[in-house]
């Protein structure tokens, strides 16, 4: 537990390599980039794989994508369903009810790029300070976007949404929107640390609920191994998560990391310089079983 | 110079108290010049098409600033159409040509060479250097210029007077070959002297309007305005519109028509035979004022004599030909034409072709006639003319108010220049012909020159041109003020390799970078519109002046001035042959300019201060550097064309009247102006007692001609299977040139689309708005499908508009004429269109 | 011993449920105020055809731009969040890029959501917003010249934009075409603005609730519910008779007093008797 908390992981790239201490960021990264450029590519290059942005998409012509949480306020507004936009949110929700609801903040969120930089950046300026704030304010928030989408008829929430803000206009130009973003960042930066994604987001908020018996999660398969240093804690946008995978083997809790907050971002798999951390599902790691450690990488064994 | 409200108005009583009396004040004049609005505004005719309307001028710091219809000007009465409302933009388009720019490599001239700026020096040394090589090695044959409608009248005079007198070549047309030709043919050929009978004054006195293709609601809006003015306000006013699709004019059709292409010929004759059939000929009229003749047929149509059609054509070579015949085989030749033959022909609904024909029956109704291109543009736009008049003629429905068949313009000057002036292949100023001995003759004596001077053959007309251009007997051309290779027909195969072929030089004088400018190996930056003072002629035989208002940007000079500076650089013996100058050997020496411009007679008004009655003062560039009032000298010497010479009628005003004056009908005879010629009491050359003379044939009388239907050169077939007919819009004048340089015309109408019917296109997998293939023998072009909007197309029948350079029309028209007037019919050839 | 801290907790825990419900309930709060506002969006803005109603259309559009995206003439564009139209939904500004009205209407088949609604099968039914002449004193047809560019562009050309004619009182031979638009047939695809040759143009596209009146119930427009019932509401009417000297005759309900002379005109017979005789028997 000697690490700074301005750097996280250092000892795992240590013991692992820098490559493996950030296989999942990395690999997250490719992935938010990677559906940021199927967007784009049209736009850009005229290559049309898909059309739309994030709050409703067209893919190959074919494939619908709409974001349920925002169909779902339409539907509160008083609009009934049209079948497409029914569909592509079917296929939506049945995604993240598979991989985590909230996979989509850390895989997919453009925002979450904002976020996390600012978390970095906070981290090392040196202004890691837990947040005051209420994390279950986002289910408030969420509820609130609901009612005001009822009570006005109108999907209230898109007019301000940071995340579509964000998606639509990095696709389709900022403007004002710019502004918005840089609220956020700052908002993250200086005024609570993951204020935004760990604290209000009514997107995550919806998102966490939709995953909530997710099947994909990470587990702390080898949380026997655990030597404190914290790391995981300090990386972790929801840090409250792990403690019950990871310190609950004498409350004969499970391994897997059952949170709904849980973005399944990998980072803390990344940072344990004791491998402890892998994915897994929902069901495999039963309570008081540890599954064999998650082979990543022998630079353990090398160093 | 400061006055206060009160010495304002003192000074302007003196002014007026003065003007009332005769008498100038200069002092005071200049005094209010000045206390006016800073704008300066002075009169000018309209730069568009023919109608002429006046516009004033404002001018501030050399610059045009503003316009403003004319409100004391009778045709317009202050109004103007969207065109006219922009004319002050229409020199400032930000790409004027403001240098000589001559094809060069390496330093010198070539014609795969880069435009390289170069002086006016420069420029008129190689092109001198053409022009005396060609003349030397193969004879003014070799050289010719090809000139326009927008001329000023003292530009279109002084081409003619170089090319037929300087360069003794009469291959000089003017572009208004392919607008104005058949109506020339035709009056010459019915009334043996050109241009309208009637005024816009018909308008007002009309109970009938008969519309014959003009699309005059949109090519006309002035006029327009007028003719809907008297439907609207008199309630037995009726209005005929004939055409071969929907355009705006059936807005206001009382009897509306669309015709097959072509078959206005048949309907022209069914009128004649049921004004004949219905006993409604004006027999004394016809007994005391018209011959019957019968025209030549099967006269082909135009093309090149390789051409299959024109080789099986058995009569091509005396085209005009006709011979005399009586009333009874007149009325035997139409009787033919029966109704029910025509309706089918025509796909008029007989109902209508009976009541059309009935307006001109019914002797209590005043008809007038418009036609322009629908007419003109056609392999039988002679006889179109000649037939329209054989209606009028048999009714005698003719030289009065009200009644008149009326060929309108396309361009502001096509009269007042390029038929008056003799910028035509076979013709001299004031109705004259060059294949007329005593013409030349008359014209050679007021010209001060040898006997024999000009030649007899008329010269290449534009048609012929561009073939010979290509065929390579025409090496050096010199296009002023038009966009040829835009508005010929058959650009890919009978235009552009004329202009790039290697043995040729081609000079185009423009404002502006034109298609015609590309295709050329030396283009001079030239003054347009109010950059020189000028005079055009509208289609009532109105003159109009206006005085120069602002210079030209840069090194751009008037085609007046270039025509006259190039003269400079001849010597007679390099142009003419011993035996002329023999006769005049004072001429000895002389330069082309001291023949034909510093003659005593053209440079007889020396340098002077140009004004108006308030004192403003006016530029004159051209006689700030040739020392002489060369706008006046010349108009003075063509006028005594008119006053003197040969064919009677043609009277025009003293130059300076003009200057002073919102425009005057000619002929102007003591003062006074023509409204409605051949008609006693009206035109002063009407012997006393005629009651109705057309003076311009030798008996008086005017002809009847009778003359057939003849298919088209080109009908739709199974590969090719549309008509494709082309024209203009209202926002674009011509080849769009100006126009398109106006952003907000650009705006309300920017690329030319491809009119067509929803069936038609839906059955080639089109629809509004895709982008089409139009393609014929010739050429293709792509345009979007517009199903909707102004024009209302049949089914079988596309239009395009010609004012796009970026879909240039032209590649797929055919460049077949009438065998008469040699003029273009740009309203028919064969055409597909299918989805790119 | 324990119930201190436990207390302590929870009425910390209530204090901050409280604190963020009030947040969250004041934000809701703004929102709706924002939300109503951007309902009423700037009058230059139009929505694409097919458009709901807007409150029903805010509560509709996803916000995907899959319509701009669709839209061949790159006419919609996604509002951005400093303009005075709901952030991220479809609007056009017919002055910069009017709608070209495609006869497949592809943004309308774009829309997953049914925002512009698919029942939308021809364009002709589209009713972005009603074109109206707002400036009569700078249209240069009402002041007589040949302008009617807006006429002429329209895609419903003499149904949507018709000229009425008027005799032009100064220059007494002139007519003054005046640009008339008829709601029925206008959809708002702003192609007239669009061209208006004016600096500011004369005639521009509102949405139908600033550019339409309405009638008071109490009041029909009599001679349209005539056409509408095929015939009078109420008849039959008496034949009219009237006390008459012989030189005249009385047409009801058309022209009135008319001289007899006139109407004996309408003889198959002209005036000159040489006319009728010349005819001869045999003619038609």
């Amino acid at each position: 537990m000697s690490m700074s908390t301005a750097h996280p992981g250092t000892e795992a790239i240590v013991s692992k390599n820098w490559l493996s201490a950030h296989r999942w960021l990395i690999l997250r990264r490719i992935s938010q980039l990677g559906v940021m450029a199927l967007f784009l590519a049209g736009p850009w290059w005229g290559l049309w794989i898909v059309k739309g942005n994030l709050s409703s998409s067209l893919t190959l012509g074919i494939l619908p994508l709409t974001d349920p949480y925002t169909l779902l306020q339409s539907w509160i507004s008083g609009h009934a369903i049209a079948q497409t936009a029914a569909l592509g949110a079917v296929i939506v929700a049945v995604f993240y009810f598979l991989v985590g609801g909230r996979s989509y903040c850390a895989w997919v969120c453009p925002v979450n790029l904002v976020t996390d930089l600012a978390a970095w950046l906070r981290r090392r300026l040196g202004l890691s300070r837990p947040s005051r704030m209420d994390r279950s304010a986002r289910y408030w928030f969420l509820g609130m976007t609901l009612v005001v989408a009822a009570t006005t008829g109108t999907i209230a929430w898109e007019l301000v949404n940071p995340v579509s803000i964000m998606h639509r206009g990095v696709i389709f130009g900022f403007g004002a929107g710019a502004l918005a973003i840089a609220g956020v960042f700052l908002f993250d930066l200086l005024v609570a640390r993951r204020g935004w994604c760990g604290h209000l987001c009514p997107v995550g908020a919806f998102y966490s609920l939709l995953g909530r018996f997710s099947v994909i999660r990470v587990h702390a398969a080898r949380r026997s191994q655990c030597n404190d240093c914290g790391d995981c804690y300090d990386v972790c946008p929801e840090p409250l998560v792990i403690k019950p995978a990871l310190k609950g083997a004498d409350d004969g809790g499970g391994t897997a990391i059952l949170s709904p907050n849980c973005t399944n971002c990998g980072r803390c798999v990344d940072v344990c310089s004791l491998n402890v951390f892998r994915f897994g599902t929902r069901c495999s790691g039963t309570p008081g079983s540890e599954t064999p450690p998650f082979q990543v990488g022998h630079s353990h064994e090398r160093n | 110079m400061k006055l206060s409200r009160r010495d304002f108005i003192k000074t302007n009583a003196i002014a007026a108290t003065a003007t009332a009396a005769g008498i100038t004040i200069p002092g005071v004049d200049r005094a209010l010049a000045e206390s006016r609005d800073t704008i300066r505004w002075d009169k000018a005719p309209c730069r568009f098409c023919g109608t002429g309307c006046s516009v004033l001028v404002g001018v501030r710091g050399g610059r045009i600033v503003a316009t403003q219809g004319d409100p004391d000007a009778p045709v317009n009465r202050g109004l103007n159409c969207i065109k006219g409302y922009f004319l002050s933009k229409i020199s400032y388009g930000k790409d004027r040509l403001t240098m000589p720019l001559l094809r060069m490599k390496d330093g010198k001239y070539d014609k795969g060479g880069e435009f390289t700026e170069v002086s006016w020096d420069q420029a008129f040394d190689v092109m001198a250097e053409k022009w005396k090589q060609t003349l030397k090695e193969k004879g003014p044959t070799a050289v010719g210029m090809f000139g326009s409608g927008q001329w000023t009248v003292w530009e279109g005079y002084a081409a003619a007077k170089l090319m037929k007198a300087g360069f003794r070549s009469n291959n000089i047309d003017p572009n208004a070959r392919h607008c104005m030709a058949s109506a020339v043919a035709g009056f010459i050929r019915t009334f043996g002297t050109d241009e309208p009978m009637g005024c816009y004054d018909d308008l007002e006195n009309a109970d009938a309007f008969v519309l014959w293709g003009s699309n005059m609601s949109e090519m006309h809006p002035i006029l327009w305005s007028r003719l809907t003015d008297r439907r609207l306000t008199t309630s037995h006013v009726k209005v005929a519109v004939l055409s071969t699709f929907e355009n705006r004019n059936f807005d206001l059709a009382d009897i509306g028509m669309v015709f097959k292409p072509h078959t206005d010929l048949a309907i022209l004759n069914y009128i004649a035979h049921y004004i004949i059939s219905k006993n409604m000929v004006n027999k004394p009229f016809v007994e005391q004022h018209v011959n019957f003749r019968r025209g030549m047929t099967d006269i082909g149509y135009g093309l090149r004599p390789t051409h299959p059609r024109e080789a099986e054509a058995k009569n091509a070579a005396k085209a005009g030909a006709s011979e005399a015949m009586n009333f009874e085989d007149f009325a035997t030749y139409v009787s033919e034409y029966t109704l029910e033959k025509v309706s089918k022909m025509s796909g008029v609904p007989a109902d209508k072709l009976q009541a059309l024909a009935e307006l001109y029956a019914d002797p209590k109704v005043k008809v007038t006639s418009y036609w322009t291109m629908g007419f003109n543009q056609h392999t039988r736009g002679t006889w179109a003319n000649n037939m329209v008049y054989n209606v009028h003629l048999l009714t005698g429905k003719i030289s009065e108010p009200g009644n008149s068949p009326f060929s309108l313009t396309g361009q502001p000057s096509a009269c007042g220049t390029a038929r008056e002036v003799g910028t035509f292949s076979h013709r001299l100023p004031a109705d004259l012909v060059v294949n007329n001995a005593d013409h030349r003759a008359f014209a050679e004596d007021i010209w001060k020159l040898p006997a024999g001077t000009i030649p007899g053959k008329p010269g290449y007309h534009a048609v012929l041109q561009n073939r010979m251009l290509k065929d390579g007997k025409l090496n050096v051309y010199w296009v002023q003020c038009n966009n040829n290779v835009q508005a010929a027909a058959n650009l890919n195969e009978e235009t552009l390799p004329g202009y790039r072929n290697p043995d040729n030089f081609i000079i185009v004088s423009d404002p502006y970078p034109t298609v015609t400018a590309m295709a050329a190996d030396l283009v001079l930056p030239t003054a347009m519109w109010v950059e020189k003072e000028g005079a055009y002629g509208n289609a009532e035989r109105r003159t109009q002046f206006w005085r120069q208002q602002i210079k030209a940007p840069g090194e751009a000079r008037s085609d007046l001035w270039q025509l006259v500076e190039f003269s400079k650089r001849f010597r007679v013996e390099e142009v003419w042959p011993e035996e002329l100058i023999k006769q005049v050997p004072v001429y000895r020496g002389k330069t082309l300019y001291d023949v034909l411009f510093a003659n005593g007679a053209v440079n007889q008004y020396p340098k002077q201060k140009v004004a108006d009655a308030h004192g403003n003062q006016y530029l004159n560039d051209e006689m700030d550097h040739f020392g002489f009032y060369v706008q006046k000298g010349l108009f003075e010497e063509y006028r005594r064309f008119g006053l003197e010479g040969p064919k009677k009628g043609h009277d025009l005003g003293e130059f300076d009247a003009y200057h002073q004056s919102r425009g005057l009908r000619w002929p102007v005879v003591d003062g006074k102006e023509t409204l409605w010629r051949y008609r006693e009491g009206y035109d002063p050359f009407v012997k006393t007692g005629a009651g109705v003379e057309f003076y311009g044939k030798p008996d008086g009388k005017a002809i009847v001609f009778a003359l057939p239907y003849e298919p088209p050169a080109e009908s739709p077939d199974d590969q090719y299977d549309l008509w494709l007919v082309t024209g203009r819009v209202l926002e674009h004048w011509h080849s769009g040139s100006m126009t398109r340089r106006v952003p907000e015309l650009y705006r309300a109408f920017p690329d030319a689309v491809l009119f067509m019917h929803p069936e038609d296109a839906k059955q080639r997998g089109l629809r509004r708005g895709s982008l089409a293939r139009i393609e014929t023998r010739r050429g293709k072009i792509e345009a979007h499908v517009e199903t909707r909007g102004r024009n209302r197309m049949p089914t079988g029948v596309v239009f395009v508009p010609w004012f796009d350079e970026g879909r240039l029309v032209n590649k797929l028209t055919l460049d077949a004429t009438c065998p008469i007037s040699k003029e273009t019919d740009f309203k028919k050839c064969a055409a597909k269109v299918t989805s790119v | 011993m324990n119930d201190r801290p436990r207390n302590l907790n929870r009425r910390r825990f209530l204090a901050d449920t409280a604190k963020t419900v009030c947040v969250a309930g004041l934000a809701g709060l703004g929102l709706s105020f924002y939300s109503n506002r951007s309902a009423s969006h700037t009058a230059q803005a139009l929505r694409p055809p097919g458009s709901l109603e807007e409150n029903s259309f805010l509560g509709a559009c996803l916000r995907c731009g899959l319509c701009v995206r669709d839209c061949p003439y790159d006419t919609l564009r996604l509002a951005r969040l400093e303009m005075d139209v709901a952030p991220g939904t479809p609007y056009f500004v017919a002055r910069d890029i009017p709608c070209e009205m495609c006869d497949d209407i592809p943004c309308v088949k774009a829309c997953p959501s049914g925002a512009l609604d698919p029942a939308l099968r021809d364009i002709d039914d589209a009713r972005m917003g009603v074109a109206v002449l707002v400036d009569q004193e700078s249209c240069l047809n009402f002041q007589g010249l040949r302008c009617d560019v807006c006429y002429r562009v329209c895609p419903r050309i003499g149904e949507a934009i018709t000229l009425d004619l008027q005799h032009n009182e100064r220059t007494r031979t002139h007519t003054r075409f005046l640009p008339s638009v008829h709601s029925d047939y206008c959809t708002g695809c702003g192609k007239c603005e669009h061209a208006c040759v004016l600096e500011e143009a004369a005639i521009k596209v509102l949405p139908q609730r600033l550019a339409k009146g309405e009638l008071g119930r109490h009041y029909r427009w009599g001679w349209q519910e005539k056409d509408k019932a095929g015939g009078s509401l109420v008849a039959p009417d008496q034949p009219h008779r009237y006390h008459l000297p012989d030189s005249m005759d009385y047409e009801h309900g058309g022209r009135g007093l008319i001289p007899r002379e006139k109407a004996a005109e309408a003889t198959p017979f002209e005036h000159d008797p040489l006319s009728t005789l010349n005819r001869g028997m045999d003619e038609p």
